[in-house]
């Protein structure tokens, strides 16, 4: 169950997409996903679809990893889809209406639009995460974030602490398995009973979860304190974020591609 | 009868996905009820992932376990039943306590198994006896006690189950020597008491000699040996080559046969060896000190 939880995850490799500067690998995801919702039009989300499998299959990811990371997906997507198939009215006439629900063209259009939407967020943004290590990705955000020092924000104190978090997803997944399977030998009913009985049967798992989360949270400040950690001011990087040729070249990629789909808007009529 | 039976048990982590590792190649092993089981293997052996078949938390890719004869997915109505029969005891078990009380811990087992406020009563008592902690305590946080505390109150609310088949893995991980046979010798004794069969996961080759009947050595997610403790340790240079520590008292045997003495080696708890030392005296008459 805990186990198709991808986010976070970071999958080695050595392709371009790998290389790729993550200062320049997050501004792209950002732009991505902007321009994912400025694409209306039918072949501007083809496009869309098409870009992100290109970078999946250059950045030799397997398919199979995108199965997964999409798959919690599912309850969502339902979600969205019997909402807005349901209470979007459009200009015409309904499709086909039963009692008080109708259903409409406008509707059934719309949720085309979000599902592929919702499917090219995921899977654009797990991209990310699956080709840069969670220390370059943060690296990156801080580099991104630096002049919001002026304002007295603190950056680093900001970055370390998303560090800590996505190194810590992968363990606190780990123990949460280790705590349910350890209750279920207890014979705790996690997936049976009635709603109130599957609330209260979190309490067994939630419990000893906040207990070692706070744990480790204590340890590792422990840890920390005895290296002299003192944040920000006066430390200097092992490795340097050097913009390389690579980077350039993506960057033309990328702007061509956002440039194209930004343009279809004015070609295509728009599907909502 | 034996009460657990393996049949051709494998599984693969990540099946097809680079990195898939094969954790467990074709097991065969029946364990006799009432015997108490040691197993050692390396990190990375198979053991864990042995024994959470045991209880059905995890479901074989190939094989099948059956548990008194029946096999445990298909001819029981509920894989809880296996549960309440295979009381599995995890790493660092004190990491799974939740509840506001002691007494309300060591409860959820058994009140899981929908017994009666009466029967519950009694186990929690019981187990807790086992284990050590007074009754005055139970009412007392989990929290509160200390690590070798917590994790003798997390067995406890295994035992409450009284289960079949009590299966611990490394109980004494990270304990002193007095907390380690603290929680060994009263597994021994609540095996002794209720005749239940118990299978000991462990990294000491001293716990498991000093301990069990029967020794299961796995290798690489293989069966390399399963035979009584005397079998297993007469193969002592074979296992300390596999790089498996073997208890000290085995090593200095091994040294004394090595230095020339003609000497039994499968020693491997103190008082045999006194015997054997005794029995090499008087065949060689008494000239040597050794």
């Amino acid at each position: 169950m805990l186990k198709d939880i991808t986010i976070g995850q970071h999958f080695p490799g050595n392709s371009p997409v790998h290389r790729l500067d993550p200062r320049i690998k997050i501004l792209a995801t950002i732009a991505y996903v902007v321009f994912l919702f400025l694409a209306t039009n039918a072949v501007g989300l083809v496009l869309s679809i098409a870009m992100v499998l290109a970078l999946y299959v250059v950045a030799q990811i397997p398919l199979k990893m995108l199965k997964k990371s999409l798959k919690p997906m599912i309850p969502i997507i339902i979600f969205t889809v019997i909402l807005n198939l349901f209470f979007i009215t459009g200009d015409g006439d309904p499709l086909f209406s039963v009692w008080k629900i109708a259903i409409y063209t406008e509707g059934i259009m719309f949720c085309i639009v979000m599902i592929v939407r919702i499917l090219c967020l995921i899977s654009g943004t797990s991209l990310l995460t699956y080709t840069t290590s969670p220390i370059q990705l943060t690296d990156g955000l801080e580099r991104l974030m630096k002049p919001l020092n002026v304002v007295k924000f603190p950056v680093h104190e900001m970055a370390m602490m998303m560090t800590i978090a996505l190194r810590f997803i992968p363990t606190l997944i780990e123990e949460t398995d280790k705590i349910i399977s350890a209750q279920k030998s207890r014979g705790a009913m996690l997936d049976s009973g009635s709603f109130t009985d599957r609330v209260k049967a979190l309490v067994p798992i939630l419990i000893p979860l906040f207990i070692s989360a706070f744990r480790r949270a204590d340890e590792l400040a422990t840890a920390m304190e005895c290296r002299c950690y003192h944040g920000g001011a006066n430390r200097t990087r092992l490795k340097q974020l050097k913009i390389t040729s690579n980077d350039i070249m993506c960057t033309a990629v990328c702007i061509v591609a956002f440039g194209v789909i930004f343009a279809t808007r004015f070609f295509f009529t728009p599907l909502i | 009868m034996s009460v657990i039976k393996i049949e051709n048990l494998s599984y693969t982590y990540n099946e097809g996905l680079p990195g898939a590792t094969k954790a467990l190649d074709n097991i065969n092993l029946e364990i006799e009820e009432g015997t108490f089981v040691g197993v050692i293997g390396h990190t990375g052996c198979g053991k864990s992932t042995l024994i959470s078949h045991l209880n059905g938390l995890t479901k074989p890719q190939q094989g099948a376990i059956y548990l008194n004869g029946k096999n445990i997915w298909t001819e029981y109505p509920n894989i809880r039943d296996v549960r309440f029969n295979v009381g599995l005891v995890f790493q660092y078990p004190e990491y799974q306590l939740f509840e506001e009380s002691i007494y309300k811990d060591i409860a959820f087992g058994p009140k899981n198994m929908g017994l009666d406020d009466e029967e519950v009563d009694r186990r929690v008592k019981m187990a807790a006896k086992f284990v050590g902690i007074p009754e005055y305590a139970l009412e007392g946080s989990p929290f509160d006690l200390s690590g070798g505390q917590k994790r003798r109150v997390a067995i406890a609310g295994i035992i409450a189950m009284q289960p079949k088949v009590l299966v611990l893995d490394e109980p004494c991980a990270g304990l002193d020597p007095e907390g380690r046979e603290q929680i060994l010798s009263q597994v021994k004794n609540y095996h002794r008491t209720t005749g239940s069969t118990v299978i000991l996961v462990s990294h000491s080759m001293e716990d498991i000699a000093n301990y069990a009947d029967k020794v299961l050595v796995m290798e690489q997610g293989k069966v390399y040996n399963y035979a009584s403790t005397e079998e297993i340790f007469q193969d002592a240079e074979n296992l300390s080559k596999m790089g498996l520590g073997i208890p000290d008292i085995t090593k200095v045997f091994l040294k004394l046969k090595e230095m020339g003495l003609d000497i039994d080696t499968d020693v491997y708890t103190i008082p045999y060896a006194v015997k054997t030392l005794l029995k090499y005296k008087e065949n060689n008459g008494g000239g040597n000190n050794a």
